[in-house]
C-alpha cells in the first residue's frame, strides 16, 4: 500500500514542480503579439501559397497589421473587404496592383551612343554610367527586375530591350520595383477592365536634353495636365505624373501628348468568373 | 629589391615613348571646370554668369568636411554656371569660362627660380594647401590637407612618396620626376615639415632607372629623404601595398595607413604642394599622358584643368581610325569615356586610346576553381567566393569575408582564365555592404 502511495505522491509532486517551473518560464519569456494578427490570419485562405510575396498567410497578416500595403491575390473581393474592415482600412486601398515600366527608351526609341560590356546588373551599370543612350533616368535593360521576380512574371523583350509584365502571373509583390536602381517600375492599380494609363517616361531632364536621348521622352510641356478633366496630372521637375487614384480613364491626355509618352494599356479580356 | 609579398600581377608595362619631353598644350577655347573634383563632400560655385575672373581666383567653396576648392585656370568671363556630363555621362555642376586677356591674382608668382627656403609654419602650410585646392594626384583626388591633419589615434613617423607608377602605359609621374626633381624634393620637405616627421622614403619601381638615379643623386643633399628602388609588381602604387613594400608594416583590416605611422603622397602632389606653398599657385594645371598602341606619338602634356579631352587627343595626332575605347587613367583601374567632350579634371592622369581589337571583353566562362584570383589578390581576399556570394545576394557572407577591404585593383579579373567579371561583382558587393554598414550605424529611430 505504502509503495503505491509513494509512487502516486512522487508522480504528483514531480508534476506539480514541473508545472510551476513551466508556468514561471512561460510568464517570463512570453512573446507579446498583436491579437489582430491571429484574427486576420484566420480570415485569409490559409493555403500559404506565397503569391503575396510573403512567406505565408500568417506572415502576410503580420505585415498587414503592421501597416504594409499588400494584397492577397487569392482572396475574393468579399473576403478581402472583410479583412480590410477588420483593420480599419478602406477596401479600395487594397485594390490589386500591377507593376508598370515607366520607360519606353530601349532599343527602338533611343539612340545607342556607348556600349556597355560589364557585369549584367543594372545596379552595377547605374554606378558606372548614365546608360547606353545617355539618359540617366531610363531603363538600363540589364534585367535586375526580371531576376528579382520569384514568379517569372517579368521578362526582357529582346526587340525593345525593356522588361515586360505578364499580367496573368503577377502577384504585385513589388520585388521588381525595389530591385530597379532607378525607380522606373511603379505599382499601380491593375484596373483589369479599363486598363492602365501612365506616363511611360521617368526623366527629370529638361525637354531639349531629354529629346536628345529619347524619341518618346516626356518633355514636361504640361499639355496633359491642362486637358485632364479631373486634375489627376501634375508636372514636377519636367516630368508629368498621373495620379492613379484619381484617373478616370477618359484617355484625353493620351491623345494630346506630342511625344506619345503616355501609355495606355489595352484592357485585358475579362477573366471568366469562377 | 623590396616589394610587397601578398598577391599582385605582372602586366606588360608598355611605357611607350617614355623619354619624349613634355609639351605645353595651348588651347584657347572655352574651359569647362567641374565644380567638385575631389573625393568628399560636394563644393558650391561662388561665381555667377557674366563675372570676370582672374587666373587663380577661387571658383567654389566647401560645403562640408572633407572638401576642396577649384580655381580659374585662365582669366576671362564666366559664360555659364550649369551642368556638364562627367566620365559616367551623369550631369554634374560645372562652370564654363571663356578666356580673355591674361590677368592673374597678385599673390601668384610665375618666377621659375627654385625656392628652397620654407618660411611657413606647419599650420600655415596645411592652410595654404587647403586654399590652393591641392588633392591627391595619384588618381583618388582625396584632399591633401585632410591627409596632413593626423587624427588623434595616429602618429606620423614616415612620409612615403609614391613614384611607383605601377599602371601600364602611364608615364606622367616618370616625366615629372625627370623634369622637376628639385621641386619635388622641396615639396617633400614641405610635407615633412607639415607632418613634423624626419623620415621620408621615395618608392620608385625598377623600370625607371633614370628617375631612381636622378632622385638619389639630388636627395643626397636632403636630410632624411631616401630613394628606394622597388621590384616591378602591380598594384604597388596602392597605399597599403606601398606601406608594406617600403616599411614592411601591414595596415590592419579596416584601418588607414596612418595607423601604422605612414602618410603617403604622390610625386605629382609633391610638385603641386611646392607650387602652392613656395609660389602660391593654385592647382590649375597638371601633367597628362596621352598614349596607346596606335597613337602616333605618345607623350605628356601640361594641361590646364578644364581643357576638353578632345583637344588633348588632337594635339597627339588625332584619334586613330581603329580606336575602340578611350580610357581615362591606366588600363587596370581607368574608366572608359563615353565621348571626348569631357573636361580635364584634377584626377586625370592619362588618356589611353585602345584599338578595337583590344577594347572588348571576352565572353565569361564557368569558374574552373583554379584559384588564380586568390593567389593574385593583394589584399588576401577570395574573389571567386565573394563573386558567388554577391550573385546569390549573401551580403552577410561578403561582410564576413572582408569584401570592404577590396581596393578594386582588378588583379583578380586580370588573372582569371575564364574572363569572369570578378571586379564588377566585388565592386557591387562592396558598395552594398558599405551601405548596409552605414545604415546599421545610423539608426533611424
Amino acid at each position: 500500500m505504502t509503495t503505491l502511495l509513494y509512487a502516486v505522491l512522487l508522480l504528483a509532486g514531480t508534476g506539480l514542480i514541473a508545472a510551476v517551473v513551466l508556468y514561471a518560464i512561460a510568464t517570463k519569456f512570453k512573446v507579446e503579439e498583436d491579437p489582430r494578427i491571429d484574427l486576420v490570419a484566420e480570415r485569409l485562405p490559409g493555403a500559404n501559397c506565397g503569391a503575396c510575396g510573403k512567406a505565408g498567410c500568417r506572415d502576410l497578416a503580420k505585415a498587414l497589421v503592421e501597416g504594409g500595403d499588400l494584397v492577397c491575390p487569392v482572396c475574393s473581393n468579399e473576403e478581402w473587404a472583410a479583412v480590410a474592415e477588420m483593420l480599419g482600412l478602406h477596401a479600395d486601398t487594397c485594390e490589386i496592383k500591377i507593376p508598370v515600366v515607366r520607360c519606353q527608351g530601349g532599343r527602338l526609341n533611343s539612340i545607342r551612343q556607348t556600349t556597355y560590356e560589364g557585369f549584367e546588373s543594372c545596379a552595377y551599370a547605374h554606378s558606372l554610367h548614365a546608360g547606353e543612350n545617355g539618359c540617366r533616368y531610363g531603363c538600363l535593360g540589364l534585367g535586375d527586375c526580371t531576376r528579382a521576380c520569384s514568379f517569372n512574371c517579368l521578362s526582357m523583350n529582346p526587340e525593345t530591350g525593356l522588361p515586360e509584365v505578364n499580367e496573368a502571373v503577377c502577384t504585385a509583390c513589388g520585388a521588381c520595383a525595389q530591385a530597379c536602381p532607378r525607380g522606373i517600375i511603379e505599382l499601380r492599380y491593375k484596373h483589369a477592365h479599363e486598363g492602365r494609363i501612365y506616363v511611360g517616361c521617368h526623366t527629370e531632364d529638361k525637354g531639349a536634353l531629354a529629346m536628345k536621348h529619347c524619341l518618346s521622352a516626356c518633355i514636361g510641356c504640361g499639355k496633359c495636365a491642362k486637358v485632364c478633366p479631373v486634375g489627376a496630372i501634375k508636372v514636377e521637375n519636367n516630368l508629368a505624373y498621373i495620379d492613379f487614384t484619381r484617373c478616370t480613364h477618359c484617355r484625353t491626355c493620351v491623345d494630346v501628348c506630342p511625344k506619345h509618352a503616355i501609355v495606355s494599356t489595352r484592357p485585358s479580356d475579362p477573366e471568366p468568373a469562377n | 629589391m623590396k616589394t610587397f609579398h601578398k598577391g599582385g600581377v605582372h602586366p606588360n608595362d608598355n611605357k611607350l615613348n617614355a623619354d619624349a619631353p613634355a609639351q605645353v598644350l595651348t588651347y584657347n577655347g572655352p574651359f569647362c571646370i567641374m565644380v567638385s573634383q575631389h573625393l568628399g563632400a560636394p563644393s558650391r560655385p561662388i561665381v555667377q554668369k557674366g563675372d570676370q575672373v582672374k587666373r587663380g581666383q577661387p571658383l567654389t567653396e566647401n560645403t562640408a568636411f572633407p572638401g576642396s576648392v577649384v580655381h580659374a585656370p585662365v582669366s576671362g568671363t564666366v559664360q555659364n554656371v550649369t551642368e556638364a556630363p562627367d566620365t559616367g555621362n551623369f550631369a554634374r555642376p560645372a562652370i564654363f569660362i571663356q578666356p580673355e586677356g591674361d590677368e592673374k591674382e597678385d599673390f601668384i608668382s610665375d618666377d621659375p627660380t627654385l625656392e628652397r627656403e620654407i618660411s611657413l609654419s606647419p599650420q600655415e602650410i596645411i592652410e595654404r594647401i587647403k586654399d590652393m585646392g591641392i588633392v591627391g594626384l595619384g588618381g583618388a583626388c582625396f584632399p591633401t590637407h585632410v591627409k596632413l591633419s593626423v587624427p588623434k589615434d595616429g602618429k606620423a613617423e614616415y612620409l612615403l612618396i609614391n613614384g611607383v607608377e605601377c599602371e601600364p602605359y602611364l608615364i606622367d609621374d616618370y616625366r615629372l620626376m625627370l623634369d622637376k626633381p628639385d621641386e619635388i624634393l622641396v615639396g617633400i620637405r614641405i610635407l615633412m615639415k607639415a607632418l613634423s616627421v624626419d623620415k621620408a622614403i621615395v618608392g620608385i619601381e625598377a623600370n625607371k632607372p633614370k628617375a631612381i638615379a636622378l632622385l638619389r643623386q639630388k636627395a643626397a643633399d636632403c636630410d632624411g629623404i631616401t630613394v628606394e628602388a622597388l621590384r616591378m609588381k602591380y598594384p604597388q602604387g596602392a597605399e597599403k601595398q606601398l606601406v608594406k613594400a617600403l616599411t614592411g608594416r601591414e595596415v590592419p583590416s579596416g584601418k588607414l595607413p596612418i595607423h601604422t605611422g605612414c602618410v603617403i603622397q604622390n610625386v605629382g602632389t609633391c610638385f603641386a604642394v611646392y607650387e602652392a606653398v613656395q609660389k602660391h599657385k593654385p592647382l590649375t594645371e597638371r601633367l597628362v599622358t596621352v598614349t596607346g598602341p596606335c597613337v602616333e606619338s605618345p607623350r605628356n602634356f601640361w594641361v590646364k584643368i578644364g581643357t576638353p579631352v578632345s583637344a588633348l587627343v588632337e594635339a597627339c595626332g588625332g584619334r586613330p581610325e581603329n580606336t575602340g575605347k578611350v580610357i581615362a587613367g591606366g588600363p587596370m583601374m581607368g574608366k572608359a569615356l563615353p565621348h571626348l567632350d569631357l573636361p580635364v579634371t584634377k584626377g586625370l592622369s592619362a588618356l589611353l586610346l585602345l584599338p578595337e581589337e583590344q577594347a572588348h571583353r571576352r565572353t565569361a566562362e564557368h569558374c574552373i576553381r583554379c584559384g588564380k584570383c586568390v593567389e593574385a589578390c593583394p589584399m588576401g581576399l577570395e574573389p571567386y567566393l565573394l563573386h558567388a556570394a554577391v550573385r546569390n545576394k549573401r551580403m552577410d557572407l561578403c561582410e564576413r569575408h572582408h569584401i570592404t577591404d577590396c581596393i578594386e585593383c582588378g588583379c583578380c579579373q586580370y588573372t582569371c582564365p575564364s574572363f569572369r567579371p570578378l571586379l564588377d561583382t566585388l565592386r557591387l558587393g562592396k558598395s552594398k555592404v558599405n551601405q548596409i554598414i552605414r545604415n546599421r550605424n545610423t539608426p533611424t529611430r
